[in-house]
């Protein structure tokens, strides 16, 4: 407890002091880059804002890519945390198996969803030989036909989330069972928020998994 | 409105070997005093069969009478038949009585050997209107046997109303992921051959056939031919994801299905013979778009399309131009509408549409001028289904407890329960099916 405590309050001062140097390093910057004097007509100010746009275009870029690494980071502690806490076997396996949810009549990822997802990117990468079946499923509102093509929209949007970042598309089925395969055979908003789902099944490769690494 | 009713000719019936079938024997030019009106329910009075299984004869033809929604059925002391029969020379029956009680005709039959005599009387005339030897299928009480009944029924209803009946019909269904059929009149519910999770059965134009699909890790189109029990694939429907709603064309020629992919789900047509690879015929562009349903004239297709963010009923011609929506978003509470199904006179589609409650109710809405009328509240009621006659309707509803199909009959409003099979679903109705089409595909439960 105290111990955690303590190295809790080491980072957050060791943020301060880097937040510190950054904003002294900013403090002094304004002179080293003097405002663009406007330039005569021959020179067309059209090129200093065409650079302009491409360094803060890189500067995008650069950034997107390292909220990608701190996110893709962020996974394999969470992932790793999830391997130690229950052992590391069943932990991996858990964090591919584990479900999403869908609110009703939608196939876009939530946030949690996301997050759940974003868990098992760095074990699918670690593991090139494990493939998986998405398995779209619906509440048992609404038609039931249009609750399968539902479920397997449900099913494609992980797909395409994995495989948008990396996972090879043939390591990912994708199927949808509508709302015949209910987990919670209730009638009521709680049952309904349950198996609104997207199932995640280890179709080959899982016997030994590797842990990810950073 | 005054019918022209179709006049038998009485005295060709009476031949030796009697075995005329009622089709192509009679024609229109004989007016009688028999008005029918679809407002009007005439009474009709079935006089006691004499001969083998008479007494169930009588009695189912009696129930489709009163199932057709066209009829009173006048009740009959039968204690004493004699009371039946007219008192002056000439006269047949006691048509003064039959006046009294309320009867408008009456069914009078006599079973033969391997077929059933009937005479059709019309009381205010005083006279035999029609005469007809129809031909009974198999042992008593079987299957085809009833079938048969039910064509007497529908017949002997087109000679008074001059539109035949419904009874001659069957209804597929799914239970357990078993397709069912069951009769028109709720009798004799069977489970077909097909095996696996099956969806979505759907009749051809002659009631041989049915498609259908099966659902999960294989996702299958499928026909089912009655005669044989055999079903086969169609390996053009592409065998992968999901496969869904199959709809014969009213010419029987090609089967336009829902194929789902992850790239959202489209119709698309294939022919019948499988032999060459399906068409896409609407462009969903990643939403989805499912549950076809032919006009009558084959020319246009209803579905239902998730194109502007949630499902709606729209219309196309059948080589997938000209989409429009049909159900528009001003009506009903909330934004869901689903499951057409155009009517066989090509003038309504039914479908269901959510409300505020949650539960979706059975509505149907004109090509012509796009009105609505809303045909339930009771429960939740889905997946309507429209019968040949374009009245009556079937459907899920969950008012009796458990989701079972009920019937109703959209003039009238009123409404029976079809199926006792707790969690029936996906009703189709099938089109008049004559005794050949009856079937050895099912086996008994």
């Amino acid at each position: 407890m105290t111990r955690q405590h303590h190295a809790a309050g080491r980072s957050i001062s060791i943020g301060l002091l880097a937040t510190v140097i950054v904003l002294g390093a900013c403090h002094k910057k304004p002179e080293t880059a003097p405002e663009p004097v406007a330039t005569p007509a021959a020179t067309p100010a059209v090129d200093s804002a065409a650079i302009r746009d491409s360094i803060a275009r890189a500067q995008a870029a650069r950034d997107a890519a390292l909220a990608r690494q701190r996110a893709y980071d962020d996974s394999v502690r969470r992932a790793n945390e999830a391997a130690a806490s229950a052992g590391e076997q069943t932990g991996l396996r858990n964090t591919v198996t584990a479900v999403i949810h869908f609110d009703f009549d939608r196939s876009e990822l939530r946030d949690d969803a996301r997050s759940t997802l974003d868990a098992k990117i760095p074990v699918l990468m670690a593991n090139p030989d494990l493939t998986i079946r998405v398995a779209g499923h619906t509440d048992e509102r609404g038609s039931v036909e249009y609750n399968i093509a539902l479920g397997q929209r449900r099913a494609a949007a992980a797909k395409r989330y994995l495989t948008e970042r990396g996972v090879t598309a043939n390591r990912v089925e994708t199927v949808s069972f509508g709302e015949g395969r209910p987990v919670n055979e209730g009638h009521d908003e709680d049952a309904w928020g349950q198996n609104r789902r997207d199932e995640f099944e280890i179709t080959a490769g899982g016997s030994r998994l590797n842990r990810p690494r950073t | 409105m005054r019918f022209f009713l179709p006049l038998s000719v009485a005295l060709l019936l009476w031949l030796p070997g009697g075995g005329l079938v009622a089709q192509d024997t009679t024609h229109r030019g004989v007016t009688i005093g028999l008005t029918y009106d679809p407002a009007s329910r005439p009474g009709i009075a079935i006089l006691p069969i004499t001969g083998s299984a008479g007494d169930s004869i009588r009695a189912i033809i009696q129930r489709d009478f009163d199932y057709s929604d066209r009829f009173t059925i006048v009740p009959l002391d039968a204690s004493d038949p004699s009371t039946f029969r007219g008192k002056t020379p000439g006269a047949d029956l006691n048509y003064p009585l039959f006046a009294r009680l309320g009867a408008a005709a009456i069914v009078q039959a006599t079973v033969g050997d391997g077929s059933i005599h009937v005479a059709l009387h019309d009381v205010a005339k005083g006279s035999v209107i029609n005469v007809v030897d129809f031909p009974l299928a198999g042992r008593a009480n079987t299957r085809d046997w009833r079938m048969s009944v039910h064509g007497v029924s529908d017949e002997v209803e087109r000679w008074i109303t001059g539109l035949k009946g419904i009874a001659q019909t069957r209804i597929a269904f799914v239970a357990g992921q078993r397709i069912h059929l069951i009769d028109s009149d709720g009798t004799d519910d069977e489970v077909t051959s097909v095996t696996g999770s099956a969806m979505s059965p759907s009749w051809n134009a002659s009631g041989t056939q049915l498609a259908y699909t099966t659902f999960g890790t294989t996702s299958r189109v499928m026909v089912l031919d009655l005669r044989t029990g055999h079903s086969r694939v169609l390996h053009n429907a592409t065998p992968s994801h999901a496969n869904l709603t199959p709809v014969f064309s009213p010419d029987g020629s090609s089967i336009v299905y829902s194929h789902a992919d992850d790239e959202g789900s489209d119709l698309f047509l294939v022919t019948t013979d499988d032999a060459s690879p399906a068409r896409r015929i609407s462009v969903g562009r990643g939403t989805d778009n499912v549950q076809p349903s032919f006009s009558p004239d084959g020319r246009r297709l209803a579905f239902t399309s998730g194109r502007v963010g949630h499902p709606e009923v729209y219309i196309m011609d059948a080589d997938g131009t000209n989409a429009e929506l049909l159900t528009s978003f001003d009506f009903g509470d909330k934004n869901y509408r689903s499951d057409p199904d155009w009517s066989p006179d090509g003038r309504l589609v039914a479908f269901q549409s959510q409300f505020a409650d949650g539960r979706f109710q059975v509505m149907t809405i004109s090509l012509r001028d796009r009105s609505t009328k809303l045909l339930t509240s009771e429960g939740s009621n889905e997946q309507p289904s429209w019968a040949p006659d374009g009245r009556h309707l079937v459907f899920t509803s969950t008012r009796g407890g458990s989701r079972e199909l009920w019937v109703l009959d959209t003039e009238s409003g009123r409404l029976r329960q079809l199926s006792r099979a707790a969690g029936a679903q996906l009703p189709a109705w099938s089109s008049r099916l004559g005794s050949s089409a009856s079937t050895n595909a099912a086996s008994r439960q």
